[in-house]
Order: C-alpha cells, then sequence, then structure tokens
C-alpha cells in the first residue's frame, strides 16, 4: 500500500492532519456506534438470538421489510429506467421541472411523505377511495408500505442510469439497426447491456433505501403486528419497551444486510467498469 | 447494385440540408461526396441509408423504389465516423452482431458463423484481435472492425461516413489505400462522404463535389481537378490564387494581361473570378517579356517535395506559387526578393453565374 505522500506533491497540503480527521470522523459517526450494536447484540446467549429472530412476529417483520423493498426496488428499476429514457432521450416543454421533481423524494421529510400518502391511499382519500370500490386496500396494507417505499426510493435508479444512457451515442442504435436488429434486439443486445449495471446499482440502493425507510411508511402501515409491521418499527417498539438487547439483535440483522447491499453495489460497480471501459 | 437518388430534399427545421438533388451510382463504383461541413454530404447518405427520411423525392436501389424501405430491409452496410462499435462486445461478437440477429429461418448456425467472422477479421487484418475488446484497440483497428461488423450482412450497398476522419494522418493514408484495394477486391457498390479532397481525389472511380445541399460536379478524380465546373469547386479542390476582376465575356480566354490591371474596365466587360493554382504560376526574378505581376517574396517554405513561395504583389494580392526545387535552388530567391509572376494557365468564373460564353 502506497501513501499519498509518497507520491507526488498533493494540491492540498497536510496529509498527517486530514488523514487523521477523516479517520477520527469516521470512527465518531460510524464505526463506534456500529461496533457498539455488535457489542450489545453479544450480551445476548445463542439461545436468546434465536428465539428474537424466530418469533414469527419478527420474521413477519423481517418479510414484509425485505419484500416490500425488494417489490418497491424491482418496480423502480423498470419505472425509473423508463423515466430516466425519456429525460434523457426527449426534448419537451417541462423536462427540466421533471428532471426536478425527480429529487423531491430526496427532498422532501420524510414524514411530509407519509402524510400526504396516507390522505391520499387512505379510503377516503382521492386514489385510495376508488381503489377501495375496486376491492383493494391500498394504506393500512402492505400495497401501503410498497407506495411509501417506492416514493422515497425513486430517485435512486433514475440518478444512475441517467448519465449512462446520456453517454450512449446514438450511432450505437443506428448501427444495430443497420446490422438488421429490429428495435426489441437493439434493445436487449446493446442498449441493456450497456446500462444494467448502473440499473443494477440503482436498484440496490433503492433496496436498501426501502428497507430502512421508517418515517413514511409508519403513517401509511397501520403498524399491526405480524401484518404490517416493519423492521424498523419492530426495532423502535422493542427500544421502547426497554428492550435494548432485544432491539440490536433485531438490529443486527439489518446492519449486515446493509453491508452485503453495499458489497453489491461495490461489485456491481467493478463489474461496470470492466465489462464497459471507454 | 445501382443507387439512383432522385431529387431529393431534406431539411432539418428551417435548414435545407438537401435541394433536390439527384445522383446515380452505378454498380460496383466506389463513388465520394465531397464538400465541406454543412454541405449536406452526410444526409445524402444517410438518406441513402434510410437513416434519414427525405421530405421530398426518392432513393431507388436497383431501379426498385427503396424510399419507405426501413433501414433494417435495405441490406446496406454503414460505417460511422466513430466507428459506434459495441464497447461491452468483443471484437468477434461485434462483427457477429449482423449474423446472431436474423429471424431464426435464416439465421447461419454457430459454426458457419464462426467461419465467417474469422474470413473477415482476415479480410481487414484483425486475425488474433477476436477476443479483445473495441476500448482495447487503436483508431485504425477499430475502423477495420467496423468495416468488417458492416460486410458480415453481406450488404448490396456499402455507405462510409468520414470513415477516416478521426484518424491521424499517417493511419489515414494507409487506410485509403487499403480500402482501395479492398474494394477491388469485393466490389461492393460503395459510396463515403469526406470533407479531404486529397481522399476523395485518390480513392474514387468518381468524386460528387456538393456545396450548400446541392452537388456542384459529378465526375472523375482527374476530371474535377482538371476541369472544375464552377468556382466552388475550383475553390474546394485544393489551393488556389483568385483575381477579381472584370473580364470581356465575349472573349473568356483572357490574357495574363488582364489580371495585371484590376481598374481597366473593358467595354461589355463582366466581373468575375481568375482562378489560377499555384503550380501553374511562373516565377522569375527578372522581366521576361511576357505579362507578369511584379511582386516581393513574402514567404518560403522550401521543406518538402515543392517549395511555396508567398508573393506580395504590387496591387496588394497575396499570391501562392508552387517550384520545383531545381528551379528554387536556380532562382536564388530569399525573403524581400523582387520577382515577376507569369500565370500559365487559368480558369474564368463570372461572379453573375452565367457560364462562359465561348
Amino acid at each position: 500500500m502506497r501513501f499519498a505522500r509518497s507520491g507526488r506533491r498533493s494540491v492540498i497540503p497536510g496529509f498527517r492532519l486530514t488523514m487523521g480527521f477523516s479517520v477520527l470522523y469516521m470512527s465518531l459517526l460510524v464505526l463506534i456506534p456500529l461496533s457498539t450494536l455488535g457489542l450489545w447484540a453479544g450480551r445476548l446467549s445463542w439461545q436468546e438470538l434465536w428465539t428474537t429472530f424466530s418469533a414469527s412476529r419478527t420474521l413477519a417483520a423481517y418479510r414484509l421489510s425485505l419484500g416490500g423493498a425488494l417489490i418497491a426496488a424491482g418496480v423502480n428499476a423498470v419505472f425509473g429506467l423508463l423515466i430516466a429514457w425519456v429525460l434523457v432521450r426527449y426534448r419537451f416543454p417541462g423536462r427540466r421541472i421533471l428532471d426536478t421533481l425527480v429529487d423531491l423524494p430526496f427532498a422532501l421529510p420524510t414524514a411530509v411523505a407519509g402524510i400526504s400518502l396516507t390522505a391520499i391511499y387512505a379510503p377516503t382519500g382521492i386514489l385510495g377511495g376508488l381503489l377501495d370500490k375496486a376491492g383493494i386496500q391500498a394504506a393500512y396494507s402492505p400495497l401501503g408500505i410498497i407506495i411509501a417505499m417506492a416514493f422515497v426510493s425513486l430517485p435512486f435508479v433514475i440518478r444512475t442510469t441517467q448519465p449512462v444512457l446520456q453517454d450512449i451515442d446514438r450511432e450505437v442504435e443506428e448501427a444495430a439497426a443497420t446490422l438488421g436488429a429490429n428495435r426489441l434486439q437493439a434493445f436487449v443486445r446493446v442498449i441493456l447491456p450497456a446500462i444494467l449495471p448502473a440499473v443494477l446499482t440503482g436498484f440496490a440502493m433503492a433496496f436498501a433505501r426501502a428497507v430502512g425507510e421508517y418515517g413514511s411508511v409508519v403513517f401509511i402501515s397501520g403498524n399491526m403486528p405480524g401484518r404490517t409491521e416493519i423492521v424498523p418499527l419492530l426495532i423502535m417498539t422493542r427500544l421502547e419497551e426497554y428492550n435494548y438487547p432485544g432491539a440490536t439483535a433485531v438490529a443486527l440483522v439489518l446492519l449486515v444486510l446493509s453491508f452485503m447491499m453495499l458489497l453489491a453495489i461495490n461489485l456491481l460497480q467493478a463489474w461496470a467498469r470492466r465489462s464497459a471501459p471507454v | 447494385m445501382s443507387i439512383e437518388v432522385a431529387n431529393v430534399t431534406k431539411r432539418f427545421g428551417d435548414f435545407a440540408a438537401l435541394k433536390e438533388v439527384s445522383l446515380r451510382v452505378n454498380a460496383g463504383e466506389l463513388v465520394a461526396l465531397l464538400g465541406p461541413s454543412g454541405s449536406g454530404k452526410t444526409t445524402l447518405l444517410r438518406v441513402i441509408a434510410g437513416l434519414e427520411a427525405p421530405d421530398a423525392g426518392s432513393v431507388l436501389f436497383e431501379g426498385e423504389d427503396a424510399t419507405t424501405r426501413h433501414v433494417r430491409q435495405r441490406r446496406v452496410g454503414f460505417v460511422f465516423q466513430h466507428y459506434a462499435l459495441f464497447r461491452h462486445m468483443t471484437v468477434f461478437e461485434n462483427v457477429a452482431f449482423g449474423l446472431r440477429v436474423r429471424p431464426r429461418r435464416v439465421r447461419p448456425t454457430r459454426a458457419e458463423i464462426r467461419s465467417r467472422v474469422s474470413e473477415l477479421l482476415r479480410l481487414v487484418q484483425l486475425e488474433g484481435f477476436a477476443r479483445r475488446y473495441p476500448s482495447q484497440l487503436s483508431g485504425g483497428q477499430r475502423q477495420r472492425v467496423a468495416l468488417a461488423r458492416a460486410l458480415a450482412v453481406e450488404p448490396k450497398v456499402l455507405l462510409l461516413d468520414e470513415p477516416f476522419g478521426a484518424l491521424d494522418a499517417k493511419v489515414r493514408q494507409e487506410l485509403r489505400r487499403w480500402l482501395r484495394r479492398l474494394h477491388e477486391e469485393i466490389h461492393v457498390t460503395s459510396v463515403f462522404v469526406t470533407h479531404d479532397q486529397d481522399e476523395a481525389l485518390e480513392v474514387a472511380d468518381r468524386v460528387v463535389v456538393m456545396n450548400a445541399g446541392c452537388i456542384e460536379q459529378v465526375g472523375t478524380p482527374e476530371d474535377v481537378f482538371q476541369n472544375p465546373a464552377s468556382a466552388f469547386v475550383m475553390n474546394f479542390l485544393g489551393t488556389v490564387n483568385v483575381f477579381h476582376r472584370r473580364v470581356d465575356s465575349l472573349t473568356p480566354e483572357i490574357d495574363a494581361v488582364e489580371i495585371q490591371c484590376p481598374d481597366e474596365l473593358p467595354a461589355g466587360s463582366r466581373p468575375a473570378r481568375i482562378f489560377v493554382r499555384p503550380h501553374n504560376l511562373e516565377i522569375n526574378t527578372h522581366a521576361t517579356g511576357k505579362p507578369s505581376l511584379r511582386g516581393r517574396v513574402q514567404f518560403i517554405n522550401a521543406a518538402g517535395p515543392q517549395v511555396k513561395v508567398e508573393v506580395l504583389t504590387e496591387f496588394g494580392e497575396v499570391l501562392q506559387v508552387e517550384t520545383s526545387q531545381e528551379r528554387y535552388q536556380a532562382l536564388n530567391i530569399t525573403k524581400g526578393s523582387e520577382v515577376y509572376v507569369t500565370p500559365k494557365e487559368m480558369r474564368v468564373f463570372f461572379d453573375d453565374g452565367r457560364p462562359n460564353s465561348a
């Protein structure tokens, strides 16, 4: 491993100072809190851990959080790609406004999002009323949770795919057409392989965000244990019961999961760099 | 396969890229579309390919109307200026693409595809590169992959859009000779676009000179160079000296005398431009008795097979003169020397566009 000092002189001096600060900052904010989580959970015996995990309420929460996040991220992968395509490929009035709106779920306080989504999708709301007539319950059901998750994780796929789409030369599609490929073949064989790593990265980030989402979901979910209770809420409940080890045990699984997602994202990006060098 | 373009017009918004252009390319011919940027040459190529739909007019392949035929069905091989290779595919997969996307019943078997691709890679001299990615190739190699890819579908017409435009001078020279040989080998009807007159004159059987959405002249390289049909063609094909004078429209075979006196206006004269190529100007250190322009040497570039001399005339015009190395040695001129320049061959185009009356 080579240190920056051994190379050419950097534009910004003070390697020791900045590096020291970086390590301190990361430790205080990330490493120490996370290792504490491990320590807390470590106080439980294996038996206790197992009972916590295997409790039907915990399992139901995991199933709902992971399943819901998977569906939300999947839906966003498809429609996010579509929106990115529209934003990159077409010029229309209001394109910039639409482009800005994409970031709104990032900027909006999640509680605000939760309240407005609930208002619309509740049986008394505009969309919820229509769905209710069709026999579909949106708010206070897994569907409502998925809607909230999809809302907060919308920007990821769009923002990761947009620059890659922008990079694709129109000529490449024309080349595919002159070689006899139809639209579907051109998309599947030429465009998709080029943007797939970006879409998957966006998918993974959207999934991670959806699993961890709390603020907007608690309003629309109804929070019925075993039915519409998500993992972050379960942790909250355990904390309110002063059951710290129980809360941390549940949280630990989320932590491991996040690490795995992070690893997956990094691997995807490495793959993207290898398969599509300029 | 022959190509016929009939009265094709194409506009982009207010800009008319092609104005009623008609052109015939015979089967097996190698034709260059030559012109400055914005002359419509690339648009014409794309209309032939089916990548642009003309606003009016038609495109015929072998006498058959192909105007509404989709680019997929036209069986044209198209080579893009910036190669447009599929980055995530190896060289092999790039070349095989056109065969793999065929409908199942006309798709060659894997073994057939493999032998066809290796045959093509041999043709473009890229054997052993099959497993590389485009990013691992040089510009010239990428362009040859693009060519092999276009040829894989056995096109009836090969269209090349500034194929060597993005390459450096040395590689360009090699590739254009190579393209000429390749064409002699496979004899597919080919049209290529270029803004480089040397390239057009060296490679093509016939050259189509375009300007502002119109065809100025069609002819063999020798033809367009020796007998340019318009002032534009004369100007575009190589360096040329231009004299703005008034010329007697009754006797357009003018004499060097008329170049001498810019202010004299013979009766019945019309404003015209007189063109003289640098190698058609003779340079002397003394008046020879022949009508000539007096001037001073402003700049000399003796690096090259021909010596380029820049002369500032007494009328304030700057002339480009080319002379042989031997003659340059004999003349013994330096910067500032007084010289006499005599035009040997001239060409006159009247400014009002009417042809010479002769």
